[in-house]
């Protein structure tokens, strides 16, 4: 490669695939290069952030980008002053979203410090406290959402309203509602980056002290060491083991075997037992099933307690591995003794100065970790499974009052335009006279549809322009496993070898036949003791952990959910390896190296 | 019971100036559960039986008052004469019945490994140990005395005397202890340190591996497999695997041991599973804790015995280069707290190269 030209192209010059020409169109114009731009955008590196949106986005789907992204930011630049790190710059290009860390400049580094250490440091000895505040904040947040209801406009305004003299229509709370939702959702976002930069933080100091001390330590060792096994975040499968146990110990899971989750539900019920079984289930409902089998950021994400098809399937398959005798609960006190295990092996290893510090911070680690983990379930799964509800019932309702022929169309707007359309749809019950919609967006959102289909035909670029020498960024590299040999791997994804690099994210070597799956309604196909191939996983794929061998993803760092979830269940993965989805085909034999991070497809 | 011999299971604390070294260390193993091959030692009063009883003493002293150390050809002239004078003496009969005993109690004609097992006092240097013999696949009680004989005779090889005289050590205070041990019928064998000898890291096992008996690894007369282990998370974490041309096998007629060349579809192959890998590597591990220090480890895995159960410890000794010199001074002061933090974030690890 010269020096001139650059490793990866500017997207400026990534021009849009055929029927996608005025995508531009769909997303406001702060997430898009602009043109006059151009000299200073191509100096930055942006990385494309597939490993949370691999999909390009439908217009309202942008927010979890924007309320994420700009939460992360304001937490390291504005709240804590994280000395060297401020947040990171985000574009939508092409339907993908591309990320720029915002570096402080180093003259400006050392002033913050003070500043980090009182602001940081008062969550950090308050953490306890502060967590529990957490919890009720984003609750009475999730509990405000929940309430709110969204309920056409009546022919019309009560006749009580009118003798209490209330002075206002339907239409107040519709519109009221709707920016409140929107607010909910975006403080609910704030929270969110309340405690993770803090919780990475203190990862980052142990992560750094444990490889001063042990250069060669792989990664996996040291996340082992402070990872949580009671975590939430794994609670809803857990639910389900439990219920599955149950079910054969109270003698209904012959009934639970048939057909949809509902007439399965009816089934049980009837029996001499099913009433205590289905009470179980009733009870684990909430909240544990509010749960995506995606990742939260997407409007067509699905959560279980809107499809309970999908836990019953889940529940079945454990169903049927009690009744073969087989364990299924995660030995817990093993677990723990374990991740005590290393932790002391590697203690032992140490100099009495070095196994001091090394307590004080594995002991942080471990105070502020559980909520990197946690968080995931109250925030993606729970609160955002409750504001995609509400979006999907305003839009079910605009859809029957005639501005769009399918259910989901509101999703072909951004944000802004849904204010507008309830405006309209208010406006002309007021006037007495016909809302303007329907005549306009069934065509608009066929058009934007085509643009979005079109979109997504073409895989977004690993990476724009250069990257810097050595990446530095700390929330980078804990975020997204990006350095600068992750870097090396992306450019190297197009040789024709059956071998691929990715990061040795959970330990443990196996072979076995590959299961290629690219969205969550195909986990059903991976058969027993294959090895999963995905894009990117989620956290609620979970029960199919127990079926496979090992995990292999394109996207994804240390902390991503694959591995997480992989170290959580024991299963070998290799994360981060560009191109493996694609590379592999289902039913190819190969092999998954944890340790190494290398993948080979033997034949 | 006599004096002479003890088995490696009632070797005590007490005894480990009669047994030396490597008896010591097969007694303990064997105490502490590890698998090792049975046999006994042959303690240093049966070889002080050996030199009081026979003459053997006088006839030394006598040889060595007319050697000039400084002298090779005199050195050398000496050092035959002394152990044609070992092999002219019969052993004292009370000796050679312990020995013969302890033998035939083991088995029907075993073969056995005869190896000498040094004292403290004569070998402070460990890279000295192999200057006295090792016999394998010895067969029968008649040539087992033979060589445990031969084995006290090479504590007066020109060298190992020359090595004494220019360290002031005494030529005739010496004692020998002899390891006679059931041959492992080794399938693979080879060496496992508990810390990669190349940078002293001791987070790793690093093992070296080949087909038939470790001998050839040890001696470096094949490359062996080079295999590394995680030692925490008990993790192959690397292995490289070399032409292995040549195996030391048993010729089991002629009661010896023979080089046989490796066929081309062994030689290049991975000569342990994963799973044999790790199980050596926590054998080794076990005996580095057992130890309380750095260890160097031979093992091998026994074709006569099922999966599962054969792999077996030769010999366990202390790491005495990375051991003496650490790798470097040690740390003794760390950030701690916030500003551990923010050390940690303003030189991010995955940062450096």
């Amino acid at each position: 490669m010269d020096a001139t030209t650059p490793m990866f192209p500017s997207a400026y010059d990534l021009k849009a695939p055929a029927g996608a020409e005025g995508w531009e169109d769909l997303y406001p114009y702060y997430l898009k290069f602009q043109p006059a731009l151009r000299e200073k955008e191509d100096q930055k590196f942006w990385f494309c952030d597939s490993q949370h949106w691999p999909n390009p986005f439908k217009p309202f789907d942008t927010l979890t980008v924007e309320f994420a992204v700009k939460c992360l930011g304001q937490y390291n630049t504005r709240h804590y002053l994280v000395p060297p790190a401020n947040g990171v710059d985000y574009r939508i290009h092409n339907g993908y979203v591309y990320m720029s860390p915002i570096g402080v400049p180093p003259e400006k580094i050392e002033a913050r410090i003070p500043q980090f250490m009182e602001r940081a440091g008062h969550y950090f000895q308050n953490w306890p406290t502060l967590l529990e505040n957490w919890h009720k904040k984003v609750k009475a947040n999730i509990d405000e959402m929940e309430a709110i209801e969204f309920e056409k406009l009546p022919d019309v305004v009560p006749m009580a309203w009118v003798k209490d003299g209330v002075g206002l229509d339907n239409t107040t709370a519709l519109t009221e509602n709707y920016d409140r939702m929107i607010q909910l959702i975006y403080r609910t976002w704030q929270y969110h980056f309340e405690f993770l930069n803090l919780g990475y933080a203190a990862y980052l100091d142990f992560f750094g002290f444990m490889k001063e001390q042990f250069p060669t330590i792989p990664d996996q060792a040291i996340a082992k060491m402070v990872q949580g096994h009671d975590s939430d975040l794994f609670r809803p499968d857990d639910e389900l083991k439990k219920l599955a146990r149950l079910a054969v110990e109270l003698g209904v899971a012959g009934a639970l075997k048939k057909g949809s989750a509902e007439e399965a539900l009816a089934a049980v019920n009837v029996l001499e037992n099913g009433k205590k079984w289905v009470a179980a289930w009733e009870a684990a409902k909430d909240p544990w099933f509010n749960y995506t089998t995606g990742n939260g950021f997407y409007s067509t994400d699905k959560y279980w307690n809107e499809n309970l098809d999908i836990p019953m399937g889940y529940l079945r398959d454990y169903v049927a591995r009690v009744q073969a005798g087989e364990t299924i609960e995660r030995p817990m006190e093993a677990l723990h003794a374990e991740r005590d295990r290393i932790a002391s092996e590697y203690q032992e290893m140490m100099s009495p100065e070095a196994a001091e510090a090394f307590q004080g911070k594995l002991g942080l680690a471990r105070t502020v970790y559980p909520y990197v983990e946690d968080h995931n379930f109250y925030i993606e799964h729970w609160s955002m499974g409750v504001f995609w509800k509400k979006m999907r019932a305003l839009s079910k309702l605009l859809h029957e009052e005639g501005f769009w022929p399918t259910e989901d169309g509101m999703f072909y707007l951004d944000r802004n335009e849904v204010r507008d359309v309830i405006f309209d749809y208010g406006n002309a019950w007021a006037t007495g006279g016909d809302w303007a919609g329907p005549a306009y967006w069934p065509e608009e959102i066929a058009r934007r549809k085509g643009i979005i289909d079109a979109l997504a035909t073409q895989a977004p670029q690993p990476a724009l322009n250069n990257p810097p020498e050595v990446i530095t960024e700390p929330f980078t590299i804990m975020l997204w496993g990006i350095t600068s040999d992750s870097i090396k791997n992306w450019i190297g994804s197009d040789d024709d070898s059956g071998d691929m690099v990715g990061m040795a994210a959970s330990p443990g070597a196996v072979e076995g036949i590959a299961r290629v799956i690219r969205s969550p309604e195909h986990l059903n196909e991976i058969q027993q003791g294959e090895i999963l191939v995905a894009p990117v996983t989620a956290p609620s794929w979970a029960p199919v952990f127990g079926k496979i061998q090992a995990t292999v993803t394109d996207i994804g760092g240390m902390m991503s959910h694959a591995a997480i979830v992989c170290r959580e269940y024991g299963l070998p993965a290799v994360t981060g390896t560009g191109s493996a989805s694609s590379k592999i085909k289902s039913g190819d034999r190969i092999r998954v190296d944890g340790n190494t991070g290398k993948v080979t497809i033997l034949s | 019971m006599t004096s002479f011999t003890l088995s490696f299971d009632r070797i005590g604390t007490k005894d480990h100036a009669r047994v030396g070294g490597k008896c010591a260390s097969l007694g303990e193993m064997t105490q502490a559960g590890v698998a090792v091959p049975t046999g006994f030692a042959v303690t240093t009063d049966a070889y002080l039986a050996m030199f009081d009883e026979t003459g053997l003493r006088g006839e030394i002293e006598t040889q060595l008052a007319s050697t000039t150390f400084d002298d090779v050809v005199s050195l050398e002239r000496s050092a035959q004469a002394i152990q044609i004078r070992f092999r002219s003496h019969k052993m004292p009969p009370e000796v050679e019945a312990a020995l013969r005993a302890d033998y035939n109690a083991m088995g029907d004609d075993l073969p056995v490994a005869v190896r000498s097992s040094a004292t403290a006092e004569d070998l402070p240097d460990a890279s000295f140990a192999g200057q006295q013999d090792t016999y394998l696949w010895v067969v029968g009680a008649d040539a087992v005395v033979e060589h445990v004989r031969d084995c006290w005779a090479s504590l007066f090889t020109a060298r190992a005397m020359k090595y004494r005289h220019n360290n002031n050590l005494g030529q005739i205070d010496v004692l020998m202890s002899v390891a006679v041990q059931k041959m492992v019928n080794a399938q693979t064998a080879g060496v496992a340190m508990t810390l990669d000898p190349l940078t002293g890291d001791r987070t790793r096992i690093v093992i070296d591996a080949s087909y038939g008996l470790g001998e050839l690894v040890v001696s470096g007369i094949v490359t062996p497999d080079n295999y590394t282990v995680e030692k925490v998370l008990m993790e192959v974490i690397d292995r490289k695997i070399f032409d292995k041309h040549v195996e030391l096998v048993p010729d089991v007629i002629a009661a010896t041991t023979v080089e046989r060349e490796v066929g081309a579809d062994r030689r290049q192959a991975q000569c342990l599973t994963d799973a044999q890998i790790i199980a050596v590597a926590q054998l080794a591990k076990a005996l580095e804790r057992q130890n309380k220090c750095p260890q160097d480890v031979e093992w091998a895995f026994d074709a006569d015995m099922p999966e599962g159960e054969n792999l077996v410890a030769l010999q366990s000794r202390p790491e005495t280069v990375w051991s003496q010199n650490p790798v470097e001074p040690a740390k003794t002061s760390f950030s701690t707290g916030m500003m551990g933090m923010v050390g940690a974030l303003n030189n991010p690890v995955g940062s450096k190269k």
